[in-house]
C-alpha cells in the first residue's frame, strides 16, 4: 500500500520471496489451544498494524490512532472491557503475514486484502471488511472531471511496477478511451509530476492519494475521484482454525455498524438504553437473552460504543471530513446509504 | 609515550590559502569555484535555514518552501525513543546516556583494563533490565523499545556477545582438528556467504516456525541473536586475520616456556593479534550500527524506523525529508566520530609498537 514499501519490497523481494515462499510450503501450524484463552491468560490481545496516515500511526506521544486501531481498541472492549488492553505492534509489510501465523500476533489489523489466495493457501480467516479501498484517481480541478471516463485523452501518471500501472491500461481499454501514460519510478517525482502540470492525474491505491493529495503544493486545487478502478477490501485477518475467535473479530465490527445503523452514537447510546425497540434492547444488553445466548458480555456491544464509537464516528475522526485525508464515505457508507456496510442482524 | 604526542601532527609546509590567490588565474578559479560552490548550495542553505519553519504547529509548515523543523521539535522523543511510554522515558534516555559515557570513558586506551571490560559486561544486561524494566516495573515489552538506545543497544549487545564466540571461531579455524576447523570454516563462510537481512528474516519468520507454539522467544532476541551470529563470523576472520599476522615463533617460544595452548593463547599470542586488529574491529562496529538499520524491514522500530514512522501522523503528514535529514545527521555524528577516533587510535597503536 505504501509507496516505500515499493521500493524496498524490489530490493528485498528476492530473499522475502524465498523465505515467504518457504513458509508457504509448511503445514499450517497447529493451534495450541483457543486465541481466546491465550489473550485471557496473557491480560493483553497482540495485534500487527502498519504504518499509514489514518489508518495506523504513532501521535507525538507514541500513542497509536488511526481506523484500524479503533477497531483493535474495539476488540479490547469486547474481551476485556478495556479499550487499552491491547498491544499494538508495528509490523512490516514482508514480515507479517508469517508473524500471525507464527502466533506473535493474535490479529493482523494492518490492512490486508482479502484474497481468495490468502484464505486458501495461507491459511487466514478474514474478518469483515471495515475499509473498501481501491485505485483511485486524483485529479486536477479545473479539468472539470467528475468521472474516470471523462478523463479521455488525459496524461496519467502510474508509479512502475505496481499493478496500477495494468489496471488503468485495463480500464482505458475496456471503456474505449485514450490516455497517455507516464510512469514515474521514484515517489518524490510521483508528486511533482502533479505539481509541475506534467501530468493530468496520478493513480494509485484511493487511500495512498489522499494522504500524499496534503504533500501537494496546493491542496484544494485537486480531488480524488470517488471511483475506485479495483477492489481492495482491507480486512482484520486471524490464524485459520479458531472459530470462536473469528466470531469475536466479526461481531466486533459488526456492532459498531448496527450502531451506525440504528443512530446510536458515543454521546447518546445511554440515551439509548432506555428504548423500548426490542432488537435495541438485545443490541445493548438491556435484555440479556443474546449475551447470555453467545457466552460474551451481553453489554459487549454497549460497552464498545461508549469506548470507540459507531462505524461512522470511527470513520470520520480518523479518515473523514476534516481530517488530513478529507475521504468520502464512498463504498464506505452504509447499504441503507448506498454503500457496502452491512452488518448482519443481531439476534 | 604521552597522549600530546599523538595529537601533535607536523604543521603542512604550505599555509592552505597559499596558491589561491597567487596569480590572476589561480584567482579566477578560485573564485569561480566558490561562485559554483555557492550556487549549489545555495538551494539548501535556502531549505535548511533561511526559508526553514523552527517553531509551531503544523499549521506553520503548511505551504512553506523551506524546512519544517517544528516537525523534528514535536517529534523529536518519538524519534529518539519510538514507542517506549513517555511516562517511564528516563529509562530509555538514561541508557542512552550511560552508553555514551562509557563510550568515551573507554576511548582513552589509559583506562583500558580487565575493569572496564567487567563495567561493560555489568552495563549492558543491566540496560537491557532498566530498558524491560525487570526489577523495577512497570514492565516494558520490547515491542515498545525503540529508537536511539535500541539502535545502540543491539550493536553493542551484538559485539560484545559476538565477541567470545569470535575469538573461538577464528581459534577453531586454525586448529590442529579437522572436524574443528570445519566445522568452523562451514559456519563462517555461511553467514558471510549471505545478507544481514537473509540472516533476520530467518530469525523472524523460520526460527518461530521451527519452536513449539508457547515457547516463542521474543522478537528483538531472535533478532539479536540473528546479528550475533552474523558478527560473530565476521569479527572471526577479522581476528584470524590478527592471528596469522604474528610469527610462529611467537608460539613456539610460548611452548618451549612450557605453557599450554591457552595459555599461551591468553597471555601471547590474542593480546598481540587483537591490538593488530583494533581499528578493522572499530570499522566493522560503525559497519553495524549502519546495518542495525536493517531492522526496519523486519518491524523493530531502530530509529531509521521511527524517523520514517513519526512521518505518517496525520497531524504532521510528509515531513519524511526533515525526518530522514535529521536522523541521517544522528547516524553521521556517530559513525564520524567513531570513523575519525580509528585513524587517531590507529596512529597511536603504531607509534606504542615501534
Amino acid at each position: 500500500m505504501q509507496a516505500l514499501s515499493v521500493i524496498r519490497r524490489h530490493l528485498t523481494s528476492a530473499v522475502g520471496a524465498a523465505v515467504i515462499g518457504a513458509i508457504a510450503l509448511l503445514p499450517v501450524s497447529a493451534q495450541a489451544g483457543p486465541t481466546l484463552d491465550k489473550i485471557k491468560e496473557r491480560g493483553v490481545i497482540k495485534a500487527g498494524v502498519g504504518t499509514i496516515p489514518g489508518f495506523f500511526s504513532p501521535d507525538s506521544e507514541g500513542r497509536w490512532q488511526g481506523l484500524f486501531i479503533d477497531f483493535g481498541r474495539a476488540l479490547a472492549v469486547t474481551v476485556f472491557n478495556d479499550p487499552e488492553k491491547v498491544e499494538f505492534t508495528n509490523s512490516s509489510p514482508q514480515q507479517r503475514l508469517p508473524a500471525l501465523q507464527a502466533g506473535e500476533f493474535d490479529v493482523l489489523l494492518t490492512g490486508v486484502t482479502v484474497t481468495i489466495t490468502r484464505a486458501f493457501k495461507l491459511g487466514f480467516h478474514f474478518g469483515p471488511t471495515v475499509f473498501y479501498d481501491g485505485q483511485g484517481l486524483l485529479v486536477r480541478k479545473d479539468l472539470n472531471v467528475t468521472k474516470a471516463v471523462d478523463l479521455d485523452g488525459a496524461t496519467i501518471g502510474v508509479q512502475s511496477g505496481t499493478t496500477g500501472e495494468l489496471n488503468i491500461a485495463d480500464f482505458f481499454r475496456k471503456t474505449g478511451k485514450k490516455f497517455t501514460p507516464v510512469t514515474i519510478e521514484e515517489t518524490g517525482e510521483f508528486l511533482k509530476a502533479l505539481d509541475s502540470g506534467r501530468v493530468d492525474a496520478l493513480t494509485q491505491d484511493g487511500t495512498d492519494l489522499a494522504a500524499k493529495r496534503t504533500q501537494l503544493k496546493k491542496p484544494d486545487d485537486y480531488i480524488l475521484l470517488p471511483e475506485r478502478l479495483s477492489k481492495e477490501p482491507l480486512a482484520p485477518a486471524i490464524r485459520a482454525g479458531d472459530d470462536q475467535w473469528l466470531e469475536i473479530v466479526n461481531w466486533t465490527v459488526y456492532a459498531t455498524i448496527q450502531a451506525e445503523e440504528f443512530g446510536i452514537t458515543k454521546d447518546n447510546v445511554d440515551s439509548f438504553l432506555k428504548s423500548d425497540d426490542p432488537a435495541i434492547k438485545r443490541f445493548l444488553g438491556v435484555d440479556p437473552s443474546l449475551g447470555e445466548a453467545i457466552g460474551l458480555n451481553p453489554k459487549f456491544a454497549y460497552n464498545i460504543i461508549k469506548a470507540v464509537g459507531n462505524y461512522g464516528e470511527i470513520f470520520e475522526r480518523n479518515v473523514g471530513k476534516g481530517t488530513a485525508l478529507n475521504l468520502e464515505r464512498g463504498y464506505n457508507q452504509l447499504w441503507t446509504k448506498g454503500g457496502l456496510i452491512y452488518s448482519p442482524p443481531f439476534r | 609515550m604521552s597522549d600530546v604526542r599523538s595529537f601533535s601532527l607536523p604543521l603542512p609546509r604550505r599555509l592552505p590559502q597559499a596558491g589561491l590567490f597567487d596569480s590572476w588565474r589561480n584567482a579566477a578559479l578560485t573564485l569561480s569555484s566558490l561562485a559554483v560552490l555557492v550556487w549549489l548550495l545555495w538551494p539548501l542553505l535556502r531549505w535548511a535555514l533561511v526559508d526553514a519553519v523552527w517553531t509551531g504547529a503544523a499549521q506553520a509548515c503548511s505551504g512553506v518552501e523551506g524546512a519544517c523543523w517544528a516537525f523534528i521539535a514535536a517529534k523529536l522523543r518519538f524519534i529518539l525513543f519510538g514507542f517506549y511510554p513517555p511516562e517511564l522515558q528516563w529509562r530509555p534516555a538514561l541508557v542512552t546516556i550511560g552508553i555514551a559515557a562509557l563510550l568515551l570513558l573507554s576511548s582513552r586506551p589509559r583506562f583500558w583494563s580487565t575493569r572496564l571490560l567487567v563495567v561493560w559486561l555489568v552495563a549492558l544486561p543491566l540496560a537491557w533490565i532498566i530498558m524491560a524494566g525487570s526489577i523495577l516495573p512497570p514492565a516494558v515489552s520490547t515491542n515498545q523499545w525503540g529508537g536511539l538506545p535500541l539502535t545502540l543497544l543491539v550493536s553493542l549487545i551484538g559485539l560484545a556477545t559476538a565477541f567470545p564466540l569470535a575469538v573461538l571461531l577464528a581459534l577453531a579455524r586454525r586448529a590442529q582438528m579437522a572436524i574443528l576447523r570445519l566445522l568452523a570454516i562451514a559456519f563462517i563462510e555461511c553467514l558471510r556467504g549471505v545478507p544481514l537481512i537473509a540472516v533476520l528474516y530467518v530469525a523472524m519468520l523460520i526460527v518461530p516456525m521451527a519452536l513449539p507454539a508457547d515457547a516463542l522467544l521474543d522478537k528483538l532476541l531472535r533478532a539479536q541473536i540473528g546479528i550475533t551470529l552474523f558478527v560473530s563470523a565476521y569479527l572471526a576472520e577479522i581476528l584470524r586475520a590478527g592471528l596469522q599476522s604474528l610469527p610462529l615463533g611467537q608460539t613456539e617460544a610460548a611452548y618451549s616456556l612450557g605453557l599450554g595452548y591457552w595459555r599461551t593463547m591468553q597471555l601471547v599470542i590474542l593480546p598481540q593479534a587483537l591490538r593488530a586488529v583494533i581499528p578493522a574491529i572499530l570499522n566493522l562496529s560503525i559497519g553495524l550500527i549502519l546495518n542495525t538499520s536493517l531492522l526496519a524491514v523486519i518491524g523493530i522500530s531502530d530509529l531509521l524506523n521511527t524517523a520514517k514512522t513519526a512521518a505518517t501522523d496525520p497531524n504532521w503528514l510528509g515531513f519524511y525529508t526533515e525526518s530522514f535529514v535529521f536522523v541521517a545527521i544522528l547516524y553521521f555524528a556517530i559513525s564520524y566520530s567513531a570513523s575519525r577516533y580509528t585513524l587517531w587510535l590507529e596512529r597511536r597503536l603504531r607509534a606504542a609498537v615501534s
